[in-house]
């Protein structure tokens, strides 16, 4: 099995590491005010319902492009203005998925959401969240099969 | 007559207005508390002076399966600076779901003076209106909690298998996917579903958020609601009602609805719910 991307572990090793909960917290919007939308060479409005997160309440979207390199660039768009958890997420796949071997990429489990948010997500948010994961890992996995035919 | 008052309520009081947030929000005698899905939301922005009450920690007991007991909840009355005579007003994300969710825990202590803001930290944010991340700090009371009181708005399943046979009303909140049992559990989130799907023997699918507008979350006028619970669901106000989903949160919603807005003496929600009816053995299900 395909080992985790290098910068995604050390994003989930340095969110372990804050054990109180208001400075995970705390963290995580610090991340979230980070977030820049897909660029408009990438994705314009409307976004296509093709790239939208299923079971997102936060309208997610998720977008790729393809590097010369065979690696994959991320790109996020969060239309609910109370997504924030959405968003926080969003930096951290687009920070560290971004530019990462498509075989570790589409190792990436959805459950990665409870080291990074912790264990106190209700369903719906957990779900929403790791399905963006889901989507980042689909189109990981589309990749390496365009790559292998 | 207020915009809220003009909507036919049968207790307008239950819901308060952004406008009236805004006025009153310094008032000693209420204290503003978010309830949020997202646990960010809160640490993000609030409402100046409004504390949290977090569904988790705040809410559950912190092992079995249930709410929180007579000592934890003077403890959080303690920690939030109310008291008896506190009103709280309740608001937060997801339409108001946790927000009435919190206010439905707080009436199993007894504490009726609870409210929900309109339309919830959304309509708030859309208005322009100040969010802050300065947490307030109040001055701890001396609240002395009354024992739990489940009888009046919460039904267990000995209960609801009564109501079943007795051919009870009951609204299932879920959505009509869930109602229907095409959908078990959330996918890839099996641990959390339930091992038959399904419905509850006469319950009517009324999923919770039609109950509000889409445009600003706000609830729809008490006619507007009337025609959902009573000429879709068939119920009536003097019916003896239980309400439930999948664990009883989105169900408190309904429940709000229910009794406050459209006065119905008698709701109880079941906050078992499918996770805990639809893993039981030998009980009925309809598809």
């Amino acid at each position: 099995m395909a080992q985790l991307p290098e910068k995604l572990t050390q994003t989930i090793e340095a969110l372990s590491l804050v054990s109180d909960r208001a400075e995970r917290i705390q963290t995580l919007i610090d991340l979230a005010e980070r977030f820049h939308e897909v660029p408009p060479e990438i994705a314009r409005r409307p976004f296509s319902s093709l790239n939208e997160v299923p079971a997102c309440e936060s309208e997610a979207y998720v977008f790729k492009e393809r590097r010369p390199d065979g690696t994959l660039a991320f790109h996020f768009a969060v239309e609910n203005p109370q997504g924030v958890s959405a968003k926080a997420l969003a930096v951290i796949l687009e920070g560290a998925l971004s530019g990462a071997p498509p075989e570790q990429v589409a190792a990436v489990e959805p459950d990665i959401v409870y080291k990074i948010f912790g264990p106190e997500l209700s369903m719906g948010k957990s779900m929403g969240l790791m399905s963006m994961v889901g989507m980042v890992q689909a189109e990981a996995k589309k990749a390496l099969e365009q790559k292998g035919r | 007559m207020s915009e809220i008052e003009s909507r036919g309520y049968a207790h307008p009081e239950a819901l308060v207005s952004t406008d009236w947030v805004a006025e009153h929000q310094k008032d000693p005698g209420i204290r503003l508390v978010e309830s949020n899905e997202d646990p960010l939301l809160y640490s993000s922005g609030h409402i100046p002076g409004a504390v949290e009450v977090d569904w988790t920690r705040d809410l559950n007991h912190p092992v079995q399966r249930d709410y929180l007991g007579r000592e934890g909840f003077e403890k959080l009355m303690r920690r939030i600076g109310a008291d008896k005579d506190t009103t709280v007003i309740f608001y937060g994300d997801r339409n108001n779901w946790w927000a009435t969710y919190a206010l439905w825990v707080f009436r199993l202590f007894g504490h009726d003076k609870a409210k929900v803001m309109d339309g919830g930290r959304i309509k708030w944010a859309k208005e322009g209106r100040p969010l802050t991340k300065e947490v307030p700090s109040y001055p701890e009371t001396q609240y002395r909690a009354p024992e739990r009181d489940d009888a009046k708005v919460r039904a267990y399943r000995d209960t609801v298998l009564k109501h079943v046979e007795g051919k009870g009303k009951m609204i299932d909140v879920r959505s009509p996917q869930e109602y229907s049992g095409e959908r078990l559990h959330m996918p890839e989130y099996p641990n959390e579903g339930a091992l038959r799907g399904g419905h509850i023997p006469g319950a009517a699918n009324i999923p919770w958020a039609r109950a509000v507008n889409p445009d600003d979350g706000t609830f729809k006028t008490a006619e507007e609601l009337r025609g959902l619970y009573e000429n879709e669901a068939k119920l009536t106000p003097k019916d003896d009602v239980i309400v439930y989903c999948r664990i009883g949160e989105r169900s408190s919603h309904t429940w709000f609805v229910l009794t406050q807005l459209l006065g119905y003496k008698q709701v109880r929600n079941y906050d078992g719910s499918w996770t805990e009816w639809g893993n039981l053995v030998g009980v009925p299900i309809e598809k």
